[in-house]
Order: structure tokens, then C-alpha cells, then sequence
């Protein structure tokens, strides 16, 4: 079992989510989140004082898979959420000991 | 004369609109969320003040009669022999003592004691406010400003504007920056707030301006003809002002800083309006346009000085309605035309350069005065009961602070105390009303 996370362009979400779905994946947990990344924040100008703005609004998905899936499901990320431009997220991999569905109980493969 | 009466009754609801809660609104949105309220409650409160002193002594001491300075305070005390149909005008004049106040509180935001103001609004206004009125707006012969300099401020760039102006400079530095001033973001937090009290304020204006005609009451036809001809006047020229302020400040934005902003339009409102207050009267459109144009770039570029400077005027003050009124009153030197309320040509209009050193010298006076008298009471506030909270609070936030309470509330899911609040309810009722 893998876990996939993806941080990417907000308006990017839609486009991903139904990617994702045509593949096959089930289910996922979806957040709004803010960070930066190599291009830090952005400007913004007020009466003529700038602040750095820090922080991004991101949108963080966390998507469990199959171990067979979970390159398909990054490469999917990773192409619906290009946009070629600075800020367009990230895509890790972690690995997941054990997944139960809290209704049924079961376990791994049949949970997911 | 009835007409006349309406007038004014709608002219003076306008302009206590500008300030409760026109300004709350327009300096509410530019302030932190943790300051908000204080920054409305400065407001409201200064309206309050104000405006019981003002029927109190300083109608009386505005235009209760002559005096270089001011009228006896004593013989219109609480009114006393004015009648009651004259009250209107009481009001009226009562509304700019209130704004003026009012429009200080932008330079202290987010740091002074909410009980330090309480104690400011009434003795600068007695000392200070009500004295500048009496020198500009009563203008008996012995009057400073109008009387005796003989400059002219249709609607209050001395009076209310400079004024203000010079007061926010004075309290700003005398209270020190806020803490992270110039580090920290302090960014406007909620601009539609800004938005719609810039509007509100505009809409106000129309009775600032055009509600300071000076009519005599008669209404044969010679009469009527001035009333409506210096009432049209007023009323176009506050509005091309205005729109020539708002494109010049997004024009110097844009070309300074990118982008022509929301806050920039905003603003640009409020420094056109400030700019064509003194010389509503006493120009042409293309005069007002002028002066609006001329303001709204000067001030796009004045209030970026308290960075250079290194004085904290919040949101403001000292840009927008000191640099405005200045722009304002000095113009009219240019600008005024003979047709005009006071009658007088400026330097662009063939007259000579007299009115420009009577409106400089005018402004020159108001500013003096109301700098040394505004850092004399709040250097015996300072010194007496502080002017300034703790820098805890300040960090925690003012209002909840100084009032109890915060402008927001965000997490109701984790603080309602019901069911599935995760935090206790703060009271809980037992017994038999349970």
C-alpha cells in the first residue's frame, strides 16, 4: 500500500479529481492548505507598501493506493496538474503498513 | 425658505453619515482584524463627545459673535438664546466639529488607550477644533483665517482637513510606531469594508460641500439664482474632482508600484474630496479637475513619506487629509476665479499672486496652531494617564483588550459550546431556568 500526496494549483483540482476517477481511484481526502515552495510567496502592493506574502493556497490531496498503482496515479498528478509555470506543487510517495475501513473492519487491499 | 430648511436638514444627516458610519467603515476595513472595533468605536465615540460639547459651548465659541480666535463660549452656553428653527444650523456645523475629530483617530490605530481618546476628543476639540472654526467658517471681521488674512475654505481645508491632518501627524509621532511597523505585514483586512465606506463617505460629501452655501434666507429672484447657481457649482465640482482623483492615483499606482488597486480607488476618493472642499466654491470644472488630478497623484505618493520618515500614521492621515487639504487651499492661490463664491481671480486667471499668499499664509496659521495645541494636551495625556497600551495587548489585539470583545467570530464549529464544540461552554445555565 502506497500513500500519495500531492500539493498542487488549486484550480488545478477539478481537472485532477477527474482524472483520477476515469483510472479508478475511489476515494481521497482533499484540503486547502497554504505553504511556498522555491518561489517563496508573492507581492502584494497596498498605498504603495509592500508585503511579502508568505504563503500559497494550495490544495493537498492524499490519495491511498495499491503498490501497482501508485506510479500510474503520480504520473496522472503530474500531467493533469502541469501548467509549466513556477508554483505548479508536488507529488511524494510514502509507504502505508496497514489500511482498515472503520465500518467494516476490513483490511488493506479490500479497504481501499 | 422651506426648501432652503429641507436643504440643509438632508445636507447635515449626509454629513454625520461621513462619520458613524461612513469613516468607522472606510478606516474599520484598512485596520487589522484584531483592531477593528476600536478602530469604529473611535468613531462613534468622538461623535458623541463632540457633540454634546458642541451644543455645550462651541457653537458659541465658533459663532457666537467676534474674536480673533474665538467667540465667548459663555453667552450661547448650551444654546441658550438661539431658536429653535436655528438649531438646524447648529447641527450642521456640529457634524464637521465631529468629523474632524473623528478623522484623527486613522494616525493612532491598533495602540492608544481607548480612555486616552475619551480624554483627547473634548479638549481638542474645545481647544483646538472649535477656535479653527471660529477663525475660518464664522469670518466676522476680526476672525483669523477669513476675517483678517482673508483666505478662502469653502467647506473646511484649514479648518477641517489640514486640521486633522496636522493632529494625526502630532499624536502619531507622540505615540511611537505600532510594534512590527515597517516588519510585520499590516495589511488592510477587509477591503470591501474600505470600499463601501469610501462611497458612503463620497455620498456624505455632497452635504460637506454643497450644504456650506451661505444663503441669505430671501428669495427674490437675484437670491434664488445665486442659491442655485453656487449650490451647482459646488456639487459638479465635487464630483469631477473626484473622478479626476480616482485615475490619477490609479495612474501613479500603476506606474509606481504595477497595479492600480481597490484601496487605490479608495483613496483617491477620499483625497479628491479633501482637495476640492476649501475650493468648491471658488472655482471653475476645469479648476476642480485640476485640483482633483493634482491631489490624487500627490497623496498616491505622500503616504508612502512615513516609511522614509519613520513616523506611524496608520492609515493615513497625514497623506491623504493634510497633503489633500494643502493641495486644496494652496490651488485655489491658482485657480479661483472671480465668478466664484469669494469672488477673487487666481494667478492662472488673471488675478495676481495676493490670493495665494492669503491662502498659504491661512494654511500656514492652521497648521501652527493646531500642531503646537494638539502636542500640548497629548503630551499632558502622555504624562498623565498614558496614551499608549501595553505591548501585550497590543500583540493580542486592541479590542479585545480595551472592549471585551473581537469582530469575528471564525470558529464556530470549535468554540459554539454545543454538542460538538470541543471547548466548554463559557456559561452554563442550572436551576430552575435551566
Amino acid at each position: 500500500m502506497k500513500l500519495v500526496t500531492a500539493v498542487i494549483k488549486p484550480h488545478k483540482w477539478e481537472d485532477v479529481r477527474e482524472a483520477l476517477e476515469t483510472f479508478g481511484v475511489t476515494g481521497m481526502t482533499v484540503s486547502e492548505v497554504s505553504g511556498y515552495g522555491r518561489q517563496k510567496g508573492h507581492t502584494e502592493v497596498y498605498r504603495g507598501a509592500e508585503y511579502d506574502v508568505a504563503l500559497v493556497p494550495k490544495i493537498r490531496l492524499e490519495i491511498v493506493v495499491e503498490d501497482a498503482d501508485a506510479d500510474d496515479v503520480v504520473g496522472i498528478v503530474v500531467k493533469t496538474a502541469q501548467t509549466g509555470r513556477i508554483g505548479d506543487g508536488k507529488v511524494w510517495v510514502t509507504p502505508v503498513d496497514t489500511v482498515v475501513r472503520v465500518r467494516t473492519g476490513d483490511r488493506d487491499a479490500a479497504a481501499v | 425658505m422651506d426648501g432652503y430648511y429641507a436643504f440643509m436638514l438632508v445636507a447635515t444627516a449626509f454629513v454625520l453619515m461621513m462619520t458613524v458610519p461612513a469613516l468607522a467603515l472606510f478606516y474599520g476595513g484598512m485596520s487589522r482584524s484584531k483592531s477593528v472595533l476600536n478602530m469604529m468605536m473611535m468613531s462613534f465615540v468622538a461623535a458623541a463627545i463632540v457633540g454634546i460639547l458642541y451644543v455645550a459651548v462651541g457653537w458659541s465659541m465658533g459663532f457666537g459673535g467676534d474674536g480673533t480666535l474665538f467667540a465667548n463660549p459663555f453667552e450661547l452656553l448650551w444654546l441658550d438664546g438661539v431658536t429653535t428653527d436655528s438649531y438646524i444650523f447648529v447641527m450642521f456645523q456640529m457634524t464637521f466639529a465631529i468629523i474632524t475629530t473623528a478623522l484623527i483617530s486613522g494616525a493612532v490605530a491598533d495602540r492608544m488607550k481607548f480612555s486616552a481618546w475619551v480624554v483627547f476628543v473634548p479638549i481638542w476639540a474645545l481647544v483646538v477644533y472649535f477656535p479653527l472654526a471660529h477663525m475660518v467658517f464664522s469670518c466676522t471681521d476680526d476672525s483669523l483665517i477669513c476675517g483678517r488674512i482673508g483666505a478662502q475654505d469653502y467647506a473646511g481645508g484649514t479648518a477641517v482637513h489640514i486640521n486633522a491632518g496636522v493632529a494625526g501627524l502630532v499624536l502619531a509621532v507622540l505615540l511611537g510606531k505600532r510594534l512590527g511597523f515597517g516588519k510585520e505585514p499590516m495589511r488592510p483586512h477587509n477591503l470591501t469594508l474600505t470600499m463601501l465606506g469610501a462611497g458612503m463617505l463620497w455620498l456624505g460629501w455632497y452635504g460637506f460641500n454643497v450644504g456650506s452655501i451661505v444663503f441669505t434666507g430671501e428669495t427674490d429672484e437675484a437670491n434664488v439664482a445665486q442659491f442655485m447657481s453656487e449650490t451647482g457649482r459646488t456639487f459638479a465640482n465635487t464630483t469631477l474632482a473626484t473622478f479626476a482623483a480616482i485615475l490619477a492615483w490609479l495612474l501613479v499606482e500603476r506606474l509606481l508600484h504595477g497595479k492600480a488597486t481597490s484601496l487605490g480607488a479608495a483613496s483617491g476618493i477620499v483625497a479628491g474630496l479633501v482637495a476640492i472642499t476649501p475650493a468648491a466654491g471658488a472655482v471653475d470644472i476645469g479648476g476642480a479637475v485640476a485640483i482633483g488630478a493634482v491631489a490624487g497623484a500627490l497623496c498616491a505618493w505622500a503616504v508612502g513619506w512615513k516609511f522614509k520618515l519613520g513616523y506611524d500614521d496608520s492609515l493615513d492621515v497625514v497623506g491623504v487629509h493634510l497633503v489633500g487639504g494643502l493641495v486644496g487651499t494652496v490651488l485655489i492661490g491658482f485657480f479661483s476665479t472671480a465668478e466664484g463664491a469669494g469672488g477673487v481671480d487666481g494667478l492662472f486667471y488673471g488675478g495676481g499672486a495676493g490670493s495665494l499668499v492669503d491662502q498659504v499664509l491661512g494654511a500656514l496659521v492652521a497648521i501652527a496652531y493646531s500642531g503646537v495645541l494638539t502636542a500640548v494636551i497629548a503630551l499632558a495625556i502622555k504624562f498623565t494617564i498614558g496614551l499608549r497600551i501595553p505591548e501585550e495587548s497590543e500583540v493580542e489585539g486592541i479590542d479585545l483588550d480595551q472592549h471585551g470583545e473581537s469582530a469575528y467570530d471564525l470558529h464556530t464549529s470549535l468554540s459554539s459550546g454545543g454538542k460538538t464544540g470541543l471547548l466548554a461552554p463559557s456559561t452554563k445555565t442550572e436551576g430552575a431556568n435551566a
